[in-house]
C-alpha cells in the first residue's frame, strides 16, 4: 500500500528536498538547542539541590527565603527575550511559506474520502500521485468533496488544509529528484491513514516527457470553456460585455466594486462563491438575476471553469484594468 | 508525639458504613472519594484502549484491528482520558477533599450541588460508556465537522451528548470552588494567606465556569446539524466546517489548563513540605496561575496554523502563545528556587514532584515548537504533537495527581503506604512514560501524521520502542492500585501529620472528622511558615 520505490530504512531526520525545509529546519534545530538548554539546566539545578541539601536531620528548619523581585525579573525578561525573536522568526518564515512565486505551475487538487485527484493544467489527471519538475515552484489550489483532508509532504516541510466549500492553497519547490510520501494529516475517517501516495520529482525534460507520455484529457481552460458554454454562462457574461452580466475578460485577479458598495478580489474563493451563491457578492451595476449552480457541477467543474477563467486575457494579452 | 484518638473518634469515613449514606451524603470528602472511584474506573478503560492501540502499533500493517476498530479505540482513548478522567481528576478529587479543608471551612458552599455535580458526571459517563458498547464512535475526541456532523457513521450523538451532559458537573464544580474560596476563609486566612493550591483551583474554576459553555454549545450544535439537518458547520447546508475550529478550541485549549494547573497546585504543595520551605516568589507562582488562565482563552488559533485561517490571525495566535509560555517558566524556576538552601528529602510524593518538573519542563518548551508557526506547519498533526500533549497530560498533570494522591493519601484515608513501592512506582512511571513517548518526538518530525492504524515500515522500529515503553508505564500504573489499596487494610495509622508539613488539613484527624474541623480554625500566619516556630504543624 505505500509506494514500496520510496523504502528508505530507518532514519532519524526527514529529507530536505524543497527550498523551505532546510530552513525549517534550520529554526527546529535551534528550538532543540534552546530546550536542551533549558531542561538542562533547570535538571541540573534540581539534581544538585537535591543532593547538596538533602534532608540531614530530622528536625532541620531552613531558613525561609521569601523571594527577590530582582530574580523575578530575570526569569521573565530572559525567556521573553528567546522566546520574541523566535516568533518574528518563525512568522517570517510562515508568510514566504504562504505567498507563492507568481511564476508557479498550478496544479489542481480536490480530495475526497480517501483519494487525492490531481490535475496539471495541460489535463492530465493524476490519483494519488503527483509528478513535478524538480527546481520549479509549484502550486496548488485545492478543495475537497467531502470532509476536511490535509495534504502533508513531510519532506517539502509543507501542509494545509484542504477543505469543503473553499480553496486553499500551498506551494514547494522541490530541490531533489526522487519520490516523496504524501500523506493526509487531517484525520477524515475509516482510511484516513492510507489517503496517501507520492510525489514524483523529475528533471524538467523527463517531466516533459511524462507531460507528453500520459494521456491528457482537454486542458483544463478548454474544458473549461465548454462548460461555460455549456451551463449557459456564456448567454450572459458575453466577452464584448453587452451580456447582463458582467464580461469576464481579463477579470481575474483584480478588485471589484460591488453593490455593496465594498470591493473584492477576484480569486478562486470569490468566483467559485459566485457560481454556487451568486447573491452574495454581486458586482455593482448588476442586476441578481443569476441562478445558484449549486449541485449542477462539480469540484472539478468549478476547477476547470476558474481555470478558463483565469485564461480570458485582453485582446492585447494584458488584465482589464481595475 | 502519640497521634490523637483519631483511629477510635468518629471520621467521615467511620460515621456511617450504609451504602445510601454514600450515595446521598452532602460531604465534600465522601463526594471526593465517589469521585476517585468513578474516575479510576475511567482511567482503567482509557488505559486499556491506549494498551490496545500500542499493540495494534507494533506492527505497521494494521494486523491487529480493522482500520474502524483502531478508529473508535483512539477516539474513546481521547474522550474517556480527557473528559472522564483529566478534568474531573485533581479538582473533583483531591480539589473537593481539600478545598473547604484548606480555607478552613466545614464543607464546599453548595454540598447539594456538589453532589449533584457527581451524578451529572456518572450520568455523563454513562451515556458515553453505552455509545461505545453500542458501536463507539470514531470522530477523534475532536468532533471535527463535517465529518461529525455528517460523514460518519457512528454513534455521535450519544457519545456528544454524554460529553455534553458532564461538562455540566465541571461547571459545578467550578461555582462551587468560587464561591468557597471567596466567602468561606476562616478567620485570618487572606487571599495572599492561601495555599498555591488554592490559587490553583481558583483560576481552573474560572475556566470552567467560562469555558466549559462554549463546548457545551458547540457540541450541541453538532448534534443539531447531524439530528436535524440544520446547516451550521456542513458547507452542503451554507455552513462552514472551521468555525466548529474555532468553538471547539476556544474551550478545549483553555481545558488543557483546566487539567494542568491544579496538578501545578499540587506541586506547589509538594515542593514546600519536601524542601521544608516557603514557596520562593509566593505572589508569582499564585498570579502566575490566574495568568495562564486568561491567556489561556487567547490562543486557541495556534491549533489552526494549516486550517485555513487567515495568516494574520495566525501571526497572532502564534504571540500570544509565546506569551502564555512565560508564566509556566515563572513556575518552574520558582520551584526549582524552592529547593535552594532547603532540607530536601525524597519521599515518594517529592519523586512525582520530580518527575512532573522534568516532564512538563520538556512538555511545555515542545509547546513552543507548535507554537512557532514555520514550524507547526511540518510537525502539525503528527506523532510530534502526540508526544508533546502526553508530556503536557500524563507527564505534567498525571505526575502532578498521583504526587498528590500519594502527599495527601494519609490524610484522606488515615493510612501510611509502603515507601519503597511508591518509590519504586515512581520512578517505573518516569522511564516508562519517557521510553513510551519520546520516540513519537522524532516518528513526529519525521512526518509520521497521527490517528494512522498502518504506516510506512521504517516508521515501525521507534513505534516498537514506544510500545515497549507503554508496557513499562502500565505496570508503574498498576503497582500503586496494589500498594495504596494494600495500605487500606494493613498500612500503618498516618496521624494527623506524617510530613511535618504545614497547612489547616494537617492541623485535623487523619482522616478527618465530618465536620473538618472541632472548632473554626484561626489563621495567624503565611502559607508554609516552614521555619515558624509554631507548634500546629510538626509531627
Amino acid at each position: 500500500m505505500w509506494p514500496t520505490t520510496i523504502g528508505r530504512g530507518l532514519r532519524w531526520l526527514p529529507q530536505q528536498a524543497s527550498t523551505v525545509a532546510g530552513q525549517v529546519d534550520a529554526l527546529f534545530l535551534f528550538l532543540v538547542t534552546v530546550t536542551v538548554l533549558f531542561s538542562g539546566l533547570i535538571f541540573v539545578l534540581v539534581f544538585l539541590f537535591a543532593l547538596k541539601f538533602r534532608r540531614r536531620a530530622e528536625d532541620e528548619r531552613p531558613k525561609a527565603i521569601h523571594g527577590s523581585l530582582v530574580l523575578e525579573l530575570f526569569w521573565t525578561i530572559v525567556p521573553l527575550g528567546i522566546v520574541i525573536p523566535i516568533f518574528v522568526w518563525g512568522a517570517y518564515l510562515y508568510f514566504a511559506m504562504t505567498q507563492p512565486p507568481a511564476a508557479a505551475m498550478e496544479i489542481y487538487v480536490v480530495g475526497k474520502q480517501w483519494m487525492w485527484k490531481l490535475q496539471h493544467p495541460g489535463g492530465q489527471r493524476e490519483i494519488n500521485e503527483l509528478h513535478v519538475p524538480v527546481n520549479r515552484a509549484v502550486k496548488l489550489t485545492m478543495t475537497s468533496e467531502d470532509v476536511i483532508h490535509s495534504f502533508f509532504v513531510p519532506d517539502f516541510r509543507v501542509k494545509r488544509d484542504v477543505v469543503p466549500g473553499k480553496y486553499t492553497s500551498v506551494w514547494f519547490e522541490a530541490t531533489k529528484t526522487g519520490e516523496y510520501y504524501l500523506f493526509c494529516s487531517q484525520y477524515c475517517g475509516t482510511s484516513h491513514a492510507v489517503m496517501g501516495g507520492r510525489i514524483v520529482v523529475m528533471e524538467p525534460t523527463d517531466y516533459e516527457r511524462w507531460l507528453t507520455g500520459s494521456v491528457a484529457d482537454e486542458s483544463l481552460p478548454v474544458a473549461g470553456e465548454k462548460l461555460f458554454a455549456r451551463l449557459g454562462c456564456s448567454t450572459c457574461h458575453r466577452t464584448d460585455g453587452s451580456g447582463r452580466g458582467p464580461s469576464l475578460v481579463g477579470r481575474f485577479g483584480k478588485s471589484e466594486k460591488l453593490a455593496s458598495g465594498e470591493t473584492v478580489l477576484v480569486d478562486e474563493g470569490y468566483v467559485r462563491e459566485s457560481i454556487l451563491n451568486p447573491q452574495a457578492k454581486l458586482v455593482a451595476g448588476y442586476p441578481p438575476i443569476m441562478p445558484t449552480f449549486k449541485g449542477l457541477i462539480t469540484e472539478d467543474g468549478l476547477l476547470q471553469l476558474i481555470a478558463y477563467i483565469k485564461s480570458l486575457k485582453m485582446a492585447d494579452g494584458t488584465q482589464a484594468k481595475p | 508525639m502519640s497521634t490523637p484518638a483519631s483511629d477510635v473518634r468518629t471520621n467521615y469515613l467511620n460515621a456511617n458504613y450504609s451504602v445510601r449514606s454514600w450515595l446521598l451524603t452532602t460531604d465534600h470528602k465522601r463526594i471526593a472519594i465517589l469521585y476517585l472511584v468513578s474516575i479510576s474506573a475511567f482511567f482503567a478503560i482509557g488505559g486499556a484502549l491506549a494498551g490496545m492501540l500500542r499493540l495494534a502499533l507494533l506492527t505497521p500493517h494494521g494486523d491487529l484491528v480493522q482500520a474502524e476498530t483502531y478508529n473508535k479505540l483512539f477516539t474513546m482513548h481521547g474522550i474517556t482520558m480527557i473528559f472522564f478522567f483529566l478534568i474531573p481528576s485533581i479538582p473533583a478529587v483531591l480539589g473537593n477533599f481539600l478545598v473547604p479543608i484548606m480555607v478552613g471551612a466545614r464543607d464546599l458552599a453548595f454540598p447539594r450541588i456538589n453532589l449533584l455535580s457527581w451524578y451529572v458526571y456518572t450520568l455523563g459517563g454513562a451515556f458515553t460508556l453505552v455509545a461505545a458498547v453500542t458501536g463507539g464512535v470514531d470522530t477523534g475526541w475532536t468532533f471535527y465537522t463535517p465529518y461529525s456532523s455528517t460523514y460518519a457513521n457512528t454513534n455521535v450523538i450519544l457519545t456528544a451528548l454524554g460529553v455534553f451532559i458532564t461538562g455540566f458537573s465541571s461547571i459545578l464544580t467550578g461555582l462551587n470552588f468560587v464561591v468557597t474560596i471567596h466567602k468561606m476563609r476562616a478567620p485570618g486566612l487572606t487571599w495572599n494567606r492561601l495555599p498555591l493550591f488554592i490559587w490553583a483551583h481558583y483560576a481552573t474554576s474560572l475556566i470552567m465556569l467560562l469555558g466549559t459553555p462554549v463546548i457545551a454549545i458547540t457540541i450541541l450544535l453538532v448534534a443539531l446539524e447531524r439530528g436535524l439537518g440544520i446547516g451550521i458547520f456542513d458547507p452542503n447546508l451554507g455552513g462552514d466546517p472551521v468555525l466548529f475550529q474555532h468553538l471547539f478550541w476556544f474551550y478545549s485549549h483553555p481545558a488543557v489548563y483546566i487539567m494542568i494547573l491544579p496538578s501545578m497546585g499540587v506541586m506547589s504543595e509538594l515542593v514546600a513540605c519536601f524542601s521544608r520551605k516557603r514557596i520562593f516568589g509566593y505572589n508569582f507562582v499564585a498570579f502566575s496561575s490566574v495568568a495562564i488562565a486568561v491567556l489561556g482563552f487567547l490562543v486557541w488559533g495556534h491549533h489552526m496554523f494549516v486550517s485555513s485561517q487567515s495568516m494574520y490571525a495566525g501571526m497572532i495566535f502564534s504571540l500570544l502563545s509565546f506569551l502564555v509560555a512565560i508564566p509556566s517558566a515563572i513556575k518552574v524556576f520558582n520551584w526549582t528556587a524552592t529547593m535552594y538552601k532547603g532540607s530536601i528529602a525524597l519521599q515518594t510524593p517529592m519523586l512525582y514532584a520530580f518527575g512532573f518538573i522534568g516532564l512538563f519542563t520538556i512538555g511545555g518548551l515542545t509547546g513552543i515548537f507548535l507554537a512557532t508557526l514555520a514550524v507547526d506547519v511540518h510537525v502539525h498533526d503528527t506523532y510530534f504533537v502526540v508526544a508533546h500533549f502526553h508530556y503536557i497530560m500524563v507527564g505534567g498533570a498525571i505526575m502532578g495527581y498521583l504526587g498528590g494522591l500519594h502527599f495527601w493519601w494519609p490524610k484522606i484515608t488515615g493510612k501510611l503506604y509502603s515507601e519503597v513501592w511508591g518509590r519504586i512506582a515512581a520512578v517505573t512511571l518516569f522511564l516508562g512514560f519517557n521510553l513510551t513517548f519520546f520516540p513519537q518526538f522524532v516518528l513526529g518530525f519525521l512526518g509520521m501524521p497521527r490517528r494512522y492504524h498502518v504506516y510506512p515500515p521504517e516508521f515501525q522500529f521507534l513505534n516498537v520502542m514506544s510500545s515497549a515503553g507503554a508496557t513499562v508505564l502500565g505496570l508503574g500504573y498498576l503497582l500503586p492500585i496494589l500498594y495504596l489499596t494494600w495500605s487500606l487494610f494493613f498500612g500503618k495509622a498516618a496521624g494527623p501529620n506524617p510530613w511535618g508539613a504545614t497547612g489547616l488539613e494537617w492541623q485535623t484527624p487523619s482522616p478527618p472528622p465530618t465536620f473538618n474541623f472541632d472548632k473554626t480554625p484561626v489563621v495567624a500566619e503565611e502559607a508554609y511558615a516552614y521555619d515558624s516556630p509554631l507548634e500546629g504543624h510538626r509531627v
